[in-house]
């Protein structure tokens, strides 16, 4: 049996401790519905509720929302965005146990067939959204994430960037 | 987990909540012996399952929450269902659980003709009975057919009327159930019901009795044989004969109405030995179940079969002002909808013409104070009374619309529950002709720039020219929109100010020509054959005559409005002129007072709405009800009174109360519509639908809370409306 280097283990730690992270990321986007979207209008920033859903790779964020709103706007003006997704329950237990992400990214709007593509993905997780986001005046949204911050045990961050 | 399907005799004390009022009635039956049709029970779980692995649960609660219950209008409430009901009908039922329902049927009732009941938990209880609310069918074969018509039990617990009952009820919208009873269809000979107390007398029992299936009977269709008995001693008090001529039979998938032989319609139903026995039946059933029962029977030979049993109650909440119990009335069979559009073309619209021309003769401005106060006392009468004819007679008669969109979205299923709206036709509507003959004279305008020239400078060419004539014509027939030509200050000149400005933009387009009216009307018809297409035919027409009657009828009711609007107007300047009252606040019977009696004063307390100290509060994104597609983004134009018609632009929202019949006329030069009042039914709905225009109904307090030239998003597609700061 080949003898372990320091960095070697040190590396499969690191490299365990990546998978950890994209999975505990990936089971809280599972057992989340709703995050909060940020966004701004000459830099007065905006937080609103959206119904999310996440690509397999983690890669990208969708959402839904009416051309028409405040949201729709801001990001017309500023692709920038951010994006909040946690596991409160509104107990004390949520300062030491509560999960939380934030996203950072720029949002568009998808067309044609990648929109068809992503709004599969997008009604198996809310099938309740079906009539409102096939409605033509409904927008379908990719933020493209390039940066998440991983919030747990009230201080602790750690940072994934996307390659 | 337990057994969703379940036999009816395998039924036991524990399943009662999961299997309903009725189908636990009939498993309580089966114990002591009675003789009650085979069948199976598909028990609650089942209908939750389906909702939940098809995720049509939250779509019903969206629905549902989409606006507070307490705002929602009668009309509204129509389509929350017919969007529900839609749900069920495209929405299969998931892989194991259709297996699971096709074995048992393929075990237990292979081949047969079926009957598919609902059976709510809750229904049939002793202080809640409301018979009929949820949805039965009969004569039901082949395991599609089946399939399909449980689906549609289940989305009968979300029918208009069972969601207006549901909180008298007491039962939790979001948490409602139900079971289906699937039972071998019993073609009995003659069939009836029991009542083991008369609701109008408690010493006595009553049976009616039918030839043929009990659902005649039932639906109010055939005019049962009744007999009244003395519960305690049974003797037979009297018996009412009817007018037997028709019948219920059933033939291969559904049921027809046939005429009775000679023989039987000069005999009664029932022997005076078989009254006696269904009498005994109830009072056996009055015992096993603890209170006076109301039972549905049938005899097969000399076989008495119990269909069904539960405990007489009587119907909650009938107070006055509920308008629930007139609500109710509004579901009416095909037969009763026919007669009812006799009844409204034939004599009530003429009546209703009649009456405004005469009010039309006599001028509120040459009367005395005390005439007018007469004058304005009897138009007041004529249009409460017309008021309340409208309320019984002629939304009732729009339930036609529903009839046969319900059959065309049953046939057709298409994406847009509201298809079939199209097919209705408005395009031979009155206010649509109405529409038209302004176009043709807004064209006059545009099409001559030395008209219009001399229109728009007040230098108006006489009364011979053309344009005159079709003006002169138009009001003739029309009167001059919205108030009377002595009266008015807009009066004709408002028409004039209203034809330029239509002409100013091009001659907008209505969305149908009669030839593709016809390739839809085929379309639809092409699903049938032989009786059914003929029959199919007449619903449509049935149904065409609802939706032009659905905006003539406003109309008419809009002259009688007119000549009371007209008194009012003149009576209250003449009160201005006194300077002792705030006339604008004084009802029209305070009016009255006033003109009778110089030194009237009328005693009120109004009181101001507080404004809140802390925060300017202002709309942005309001909630209704998507009316008619489409997506327009322009100035608002509130419309508070008919004169701010006049200064209606090109190219404006439209947005009020209710869009009355006096209105529709700028609704082509309008991008959008928007209003209080809810639902598909409405008369802004039909009109901007049949221009094309986006469309949101039911937005509360729209009126108020948007203002003219606020900056708007209709967009109607999703009901919603979103104000630009």
């Amino acid at each position: 049996m080949a003898q372990i280097t320091d960095s070697g283990s040190r590396k499969k730690a690191l490299l365990r401790e990546e998978s950890e992270l994209e999975q505990l990321i990936r089971e809280l986007f599972e057992s989340q519905k709703l995050a909060v979207l940020g966004t701004q209008n000459k830099g007065q920033p905006y937080a609103n509720l959206i119904a999310f859903a996440a690509s397999d790779d983690l890669k990208s964020l969708y959402f839904a929302t009416a051309r028409a709103t405040r949201k729709y706007a801001n990001i017309e003006a500023d692709a920038r965005v951010t994006v909040l997704i946690d596991n409160r329950s509104n107990e004390d237990s949520d300062f030491s146990q509560a999960a939380a992400v934030t996203a950072t990214g720029t949002a568009r709007e998808l067309v044609d067939s990648k929109r068809d593509e992503v709004l599969a993905i997008y009604l198996t997780k809310h099938p309740m959204l079906e009539e409102f986001v096939r409605s033509p005046t409904c927008a379908l949204l990719r933020v493209e994430v390039q940066t998440y911050y991983l919030v747990r045990r009230f201080q602790n961050v750690m940072e994934l960037h996307v390659k | 987990m337990m057994r969703s399907v379940l036999r009816l005799e395998h039924i036991t004390v524990s399943d009662r909540e999961r299997v309903g009022g009725k189908g636990f009635a009939l498993a309580t039956m089966i114990k002591k012996g009675l003789k009650v049709p085979d069948g199976l029970c598909i028990a609650v779980d089942g209908y939750n399952r389906y909702l939940a692995e098809t995720g049509l649960g939250a779509r019903i609660l969206m629905e549902l929450d989409r606006k507070d219950f307490a705002e929602v209008r009668w009309e509204e409430m129509w389509d929350v269902s017919l969007r529900i009901r839609n749900l069920f009908i495209k929405t299969p039922i998931p892989g194991d659980l259709r297996s699971l329902i096709e074995s048992s049927l393929e075990s237990e009732l292979s081949g047969k003709p079926l009957v598919v009941r609902s059976s709510a938990p809750g229904e049939d209880s002793s202080h809640a009975s409301f018979a009929g609310l949820h949805e039965s069918f009969v004569n039901i074969l082949g395991i599609d057919s089946i399939l399909e018509h449980i689906r549609l039990v289940w989305a009968s617990l979300w029918s208009d009327r069972a969601l207006l009952y549901r909180q008298e009820l007491g039962l939790d919208v979001h948490r409602s159930s139900m079971a289906v009873v699937i039972q071998e269809l019993i073609a009995g000979e003659r069939s009836g019901v029991t009542f083991g107390r008369n609701p109008n007398d408690p010493s006595q029992a009553v049976v009616e009795s039918v030839y043929g299936l009990n659902q005649g009977l039932v639906e109010g269709s055939i005019e049962p044989d009744r007999w009244l008995l003395d519960r305690k001693s049974g003797t037979m008090i009297n018996h009412h004969s009817a007018q037997r001529d028709l019948a219920v039979s059933a033939h291969t998938g559904s049921t027809r109405l046939e005429k009775l032989s000679a023989e039987k319609q000069s005999a009664p139903p029932l022997s005076d030995n078989e009254v006696a026995k269904v009498f005994r039946l109830a009072l056996e059933l009055e015992e096993l179940f603890g209170s006076p029962q109301d039972v549905e029977w049938t005899f097969l030979g000399d076989e008495l079969y119990v269909l069904q049993s539960r405990p007489i109650t009587t119907m909650a909440g009938e107070n006055k002002g509920d308008k629930r119990a007139w609500y109710f009335t509004l579901r009416r069979s095909f037969d009763n909808l026919k007669a009812l559009r006799s009844r409204v073309e034939g004599e009530l619209i003429p009546a209703m013409e009649g009456e405004a021309k005469s009010f039309a003769q006599s001028n509120p401005a040459e009367l005395t104070d005390a005439e007018l106060a007469k004058e304005l006392y009897q138009r007041q009468e004529a249009h409460d009374k017309w008021l309340q004819i409208y309320w019984d007679e002629f939304i009732p008669l729009a339930h036609g619309i529903r009839l046969f969109g319900q059959v065309y979205n049953d046939t057709v299923r298409p994406d847009d529950p509201y298809e079939f709206m199209d097919l209705l036709g408005a395009t031979e509507m009155a206010s649509l002709e109405r529409n038209r003959r302004l176009e043709d004279m807004a064209g006059m305008i545009r099409e001559d720039p030395v008209l219009a020239d001399k229109i728009r400078n007040r230098d108006y060419p006489g009364a011979d020219h053309s344009f005159f004539k079709a003006l002169d014509s138009f009001i003739e027939r029309f009167g001059d929109l919205s108030c009377s030509a002595e009266l008015c200050v807009q009066g004709r000149d408002g028409i004039i100010r209203l034809l330029l400005e239509l002409a100013s933009r091009p001659a907008a387009k209505e969305r149908f020509r009669s030839t593709d009216l016809e390739r839809l009307r085929e379309r639809f018809l092409s699903h049938f054959e032989g009786a059914k297409r003929l029959s199919m035919e007449e619903l449509l027409d049935l149904g065409r005559a609802s939706y032009r009657l659905r905006d003539d009828d406003n109309i008419y009711l809009g002259m009688i409005q007119n000549q009371l609007r007209s008194a009012l107007e003149e009576s209250k300047n003449r009160l201005t002129g006194r300077g002792n009252l705030e006339v604008e606040t004084l009802d029209p019977f305070e009016v009255i007072e006033a003109l009778n009696d110089p030194d009237y004063i009328p005693q009120k307390a109004v009181a101001m709405p507080e404004e809140s100290a802390h925060f300017d509060i202002r709309p942005r994104q309001l909630v209704g009800q998507p009316a008619s597609p489409g997506v327009v983004r322009a100035s608002a134009r509130v419309i508070t009174e008919p004169s701010n018609l006049f200064d209606f632009k090109a190219g404006e929202i439209l947005v009020c109360d209710a869009v009355d019949p006096n209105m529709t006329f700028v609704v082509p030069l309008a991008a959008g519509v928007v209003e209080r009042r809810g639902g598909m039914l409405i008369h802004g709905a039909i009109i901007a639908r049949e221009y094309g225009l986006p469309c949101v109904t039911g937005i509360p307090d729209a009126a108020s809370l948007i203002h003219t030239g606020d900056e708007l998003t209709v967009d109607g597609y999703l009901g919603i409306v979103i104000k630009h700061s």
